[in-house]
């Protein structure tokens, strides 16, 4: 039979504590090629720490983190860990719940600034790529705006574009739709989708929408108190979890 | 209105005392000529105040002990010892070691009073303007520095490309402050002996015995070029107030 594909991610025993709080317990998760995964659980469960473990931005505490083959090591030495955090960086794309777009650079300019800086690629391919990406999501009349002229749905599709540009192997989204206003939530969702189910994008996401969810996630997981109890796909999972512990939260957000 | 009544009080006074405007007329140009000095030694010393206050600021900023020790020292230093002992220093104390110095480089402990005067107040302002820059490098939100590192960014590419050019609209403010204030205290380059403002109003005032008659001037004329720049200054400060927002109306070049 053929060989499973080598995850794009890939956690082992992730633990990260700030002080003596223990935030994460040893989390494992592998993300395949093209896999769309939803973390979803309470408020202070440890889910963006998760994810900021993944690019890096919180370092864990002990174990691995493997992205696109890029390996790194709880406790690696300085200068060494630098270069491959900022490599699994460069190779991850995140999206904020605040967005964070860069507000002293217009639209086209917040996406074209990595691919620059980072990649050293000349002016005119970035302008041309990070138009591309505008246009994939539906704001490239926005080009020369800065972000205090866009809605919040804007922004964020802005600020998913600027991920986009750098063709990261796999997108981080942290309760990407959470800032916004209700009727807004939709045209950042759809985007999402469409990057999942049309260009197979590997996603990480954490959020809380659990249509989108249902619809688009091959797989969704658990997150309690530091550790990912229970993980399945939408079908099995909603209205089939085995852990009371999913089943209850579960139904509450339903 | 209060100024008017003021105005009229000094005009009472000035002919109570017999002052001689005849006098003050006569000497007037001469003491101008000492205002594009005053400007000259104000504008390069704000020029070489403003990156040392910079460097000063990443210093305080960073976690490399030595680089923030050298700053933590430089900003003590200056900031706790008199500005005119510093001209003094620069001017008469470091000719002293130039007997120590090889021959090529004795020329360079041995200094004319203008280069010490923008030395001193260079190295004097820059040590108060890190705080400003600091203040200005910390009002950037952590999550400006987050987006730019999860997009790859190095330390120094994030501060470049995303931290400086938005502490920059925080900075520029209380430096045009700053540059006014260097103006009133470049008078004290005089004391060293350069032809500026000051020196030349005092020098008159003694050698005919009418110190009050060219003090006045001087001081009108300091408060003339100190109104100038504030205004301009307060223009800047609304311009920048107003956000990331680019002009509107004009033509788009694309
Ligand atoms: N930088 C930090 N320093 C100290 N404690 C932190 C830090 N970041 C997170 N924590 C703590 O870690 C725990 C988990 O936080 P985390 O943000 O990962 O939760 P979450 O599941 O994303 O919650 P939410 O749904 O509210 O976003 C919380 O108790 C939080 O206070
Ligand atoms: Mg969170």
């Amino acid at each position: 039979m053929g060989t499973e594909a080598r995850p794009v991610v890939s956690l082992r025993g992730v633990r990260k504590t700030f002080g003596e709080n223990e935030v994460l317990k040893g989390v494992n998760l592998d993300v395949a090629p093209g896999e769309v995964v939803v973390i979803f659980g309470r408020s202070g469960s440890g889910k963006s720490t998760l994810l900021r473990c993944i690019n890096l931005l919180e370092e864990p505490t002990s174990g691995s983190v493997e992205v696109a083959g890029i390996r790194y090591e709880a406790g690696q030495g300085n200068r060494r860990k630098r270069n491959t955090m900022r490599e699994i960086r460069s190779r991850t794309g995140m999206v904020f719940q605040d967005f964070n777009l860069f507000p002293h650079l217009s639209a086209i300019e917040n996406v074209i600034e990595a691919p620059i800086t980072v990649k050293g690629m000349p002016r005119a391919e970035a302008e041309r790529l990070g138009m591309r990406f505008l246009e994939k999501v539906g704001v490239a009349e926005k080009r020369d705006e800065h972000p205090i002229r866009l809605s919040g749905g804007q922004k964020q599709r802005v600020a998913i574009a600027r991920a986009l540009a750098m063709q990261p192997e796999v997108m981080l989204f942290d309760e990407p739709t959470s800032a916004l206003d209700p009727e807004l939530i939709g045209e950042v969702l759809a985007v999402m989708k469409d990057l999942a189910l049309e260009s197979g994008t590997t996603m990480v996401v954490v959020t809380h929408e659990m249509g989108f969810a249902r619809e688009v996630a091959n797989r969704m997981a658990f997150m309690h108190e530091g550790n990912l109890i229970e993980e399945g796909p939408p079908a099995e999972l909603v209205g089939g979890a085995k852990d009371p512990r999913t089943r209850r939260f579960l139904e509450a957000v339903l | 209105m209060v100024w008017a009544l003021i105005f009229v009080a000094l005009a009472v006074l000035f002919v109570a005392f017999q002052f001689d405007t005849a006098f003050m007329l006569q000497w007037l140009p001469f003491i101008l000529a000492g205002v594009p000095l005053t400007i000259l030694i104000s504008v390069l010393g704000i020029l070489l105040a403003i990156p040392l206050a910079l460097l000063g600021a990443l210093g305080r900023l960073s976690a490399n002990p030595v680089f923030n020790g050298i700053s933590g020292f430089y900003v003590s230093f200056v900031r706790g010892t008199p500005l005119i002992v510093q001209i003094f220093f620069i001017y008469l104390g470091l000719p002293q070691l130039a007997q120590y110095a090889p021959g090529p480089l004795q020329n360079l402990f041995i200094l004319g009073t203008i280069t010490s005067g923008v030395l001193a107040l260079g190295i004097n302002y820059g040590a108060y303007m890190a705080e400003i820059f600091r203040a200005g490098i910390q009002s950037v939100g952590h999550g400006q520095i987050e987006a730019a590192q999860a997009l790859g960014m190095t330390r120094a590419q994030t501060m470049r490309r995303i931290v400086l050019p938005q502490a920059i609209r925080v900075i520029i403010p209380p430096t045009g402050n700053e540059f006014i204030a260097m103006i009133k205290d470049s008078s004290l380059v005089g004391i060293v002996g350069t032809q500026e403002l000051f020196f030349r109003a005092s020098k008159i005032g003694r050698q005919y015995f009418q110190n009050l008659e060219t003090l006045v001037v001087a001081a009108m004329i300091y408060w003339a070029l100190t109104s100038i720049f504030s205004y301009f200054q307060g223009r800047l400060e609304r311009r920048l107030a107003t956000g990331y927002v680019r002009e509107r109306g004009g033509p788009h070049g694309h």
